[in-house]
């Protein structure tokens, strides 16, 4: 996972990539919360951590001291010369405002609720397909026959991508969002060109033969009376391929996983469909999968804390999940819990803007795996994996199905 | 009374239309907006002030 040595203390020397944070990063954060509220390490060249939800929620609101260019916290940091500001890797997730406004108009429309809510029966479809295939075994993957296979064949289907390449999203994402882990220069490098070789290819596929899909609509749409340009067309495709994946089959997972181990949260939900909008807040509050990155813009004083020009930020979306400032009994599940302004899905400007999206496959995973499967537990609980990195959630997920 | 949705601190995060369907819609980007004029009474009085309890950019106001 990591060959660091391992952390001995949070305060002064955090790392997300640690054992101890990937296994269980909550107790972590409430020990930060009550002694340290922004930690600090020197690791990936210098990075600090707000654990309470004041401070992740003033580093979210302020892109004048904060960068968005890098997401991604890595042992290599960007200089000028490596991204294109200030458009970014991935806009509009990389971009800076005034430029963030502008590319972020651009791709909301296709992700508001009207468009998102009509791919409902096609989602319900594809978990129908998954369970189908899963059949009536005792013991099912709930992570690797189930949650995974969801948002790629989502994302696939807007993208206008052929089915039959998710296995090779999938590889992707785990290269992009792995790479904080991957200090091989030379292979991060190989790996981002095959990755941009397979956009460009499917870019041009879509120019030959244009299509309903988002493709094709970054091709066509103008900003500012033109078309975009071409770095931006794959960027936006990039980042919505990436972060719509491993983020929301983290969510399901969890999900599953929390429902494995309290039968009483399931039979509730089993029983009462009308709680589970409520439920899948709760859900996202409390095992919100996605921590973000910034970067310092210049040197300048943060609640104390020193800040020097391109540190990072770690920006901990989960941790604000569990302040108990923020939220009453902020480390129970409470899946009725009526007041959540839980932050899953961030603050500010740079809130996902795949969130209409997330919500919907995510409820859609869990109705239709309870209604096919209303009873069972955790087949292994210490063999569930957690991934490493900024999107947490159980990756081999076996459960035992109870009649 | 009257609820009003700040477009400054919208940033679309949907809770408010999820919650209260009948007092707040969307617009083409998906930030929520109020749907007619806002006035409330006694029972969407309710219904508002959990969609300003869930709202977590704090966008949603309650007048007198």
């Amino acid at each position: 996972m990591t060959d660091q040595p391992l952390v001995q203390d949070f305060a002064t020397d955090f790392d997300h990539l640690d054992p101890q944070w990937v296994n269980d990063p909550y107790p972590i954060w409430e020990d930060l919360r009550g002694r340290c509220p922004v930690a600090h390490t020197e690791r990936f060249g210098g990075a600090w951590f707000p654990a309470t939800h004041e401070g992740v929620s003033a580093v979210a609101k302020d892109s004048e001291h904060f960068s968005s260019r890098q997401v991604i916290i890595s042992y290599t940091r960007p200089t000028d010369e490596d991204l294109p500001a200030p458009i970014g890797l991935a806009p509009p997730i990389t971009s800076d405002p005034p430029f963030h406004v502008d590319a972020r108009r651009l791709i909301l429309p296709a992700f508001a609720p009207g468009p998102i809510n009509a791919l409902e029966p096609a989602i319900r479809e594809l978990c129908n397909r998954l369970l189908d295939n899963m059949g009536d075994h005792e013991i099912v993957n709930a992570g690797e026959e189930y949650a995974q296979f969801i948002p790629p064949a989502v994302i696939a289907q807007m993208l206008g991508f052929p089915p039959e390449d998710e296995d090779f999203f999938r590889e992707v994402i785990h290269n992009i969002i792995g790479s904080a882990d991957n200090q091989d220069d030379a292979e991060r490098e190989r790996l981002q060109a095959e990755t941009e070789a397979y956009f460009d290819k499917q870019i041009q596929d879509h120019i030959d033969n244009p299509r309903d899909d988002l493709t094709t609509y970054l091709l066509n749409v103008e900003l500012g009376g033109q078309k975009l340009q071409h770095d931006h067309v794959r960027g936006t495709m990039i980042l919505i391929l990436v972060a719509g994946i491993d983020t929301t089959w983290s969510a399901i997972g969890a999900s599953i996983w929390h429902l494995a181990q309290n039968p009483d949260d399931l039979a509730r939900l089993v029983n009462e469909p009308d709680l589970m909008p409520t439920a899948i807040e709760e859900f996202l509050r409390f095992y919100a999968p996605v921590t973000m990155g910034r970067m310092v813009k210049e040197d300048f004083d943060f609640n104390g804390c020193p800040m020097k020009k391109d540190d990072w930020v770690l920006l901990g979306f989960p941790a604000a999940n569990r302040d108990p400032a923020a939220f009453k009994d902020a480390d129970k599940f409470i899946i009725d819990r009526e007041e959540n302004r839980h932050v899953a899905f961030g603050l500010g400007i740079h809130r996902c803007a795949g969130s209409n999206l997330a919500r919907l496959e995510l409820r859609i995973a869990i109705e239709e795996f309870i209604k096919r499967y209303p009873k069972f537990e955790l087949a292994n609980p210490e063999g569930v994996t957690w991934a490493p990195g900024q999107v947490r959630g159980p990756r081999n997920l076996p459960v035992k199905v109870l009649k | 009374m009257k609820v009003t949705i700040d477009a400054e601190l919208c940033q679309g995060q949907g809770r408010c239309f999820a919650i209260a369907p009948d007092l707040f819609g969307f617009d083409d980007m998906g930030n929520g907006i109020v749907i007619g004029d806002g006035t409330l009474d006694d029972s969407s009085l309710k219904l508002a002030q959990l969609a300003q309890a869930n709202c977590p950019e704090h966008a949603i106001f309650i007048e007198e």
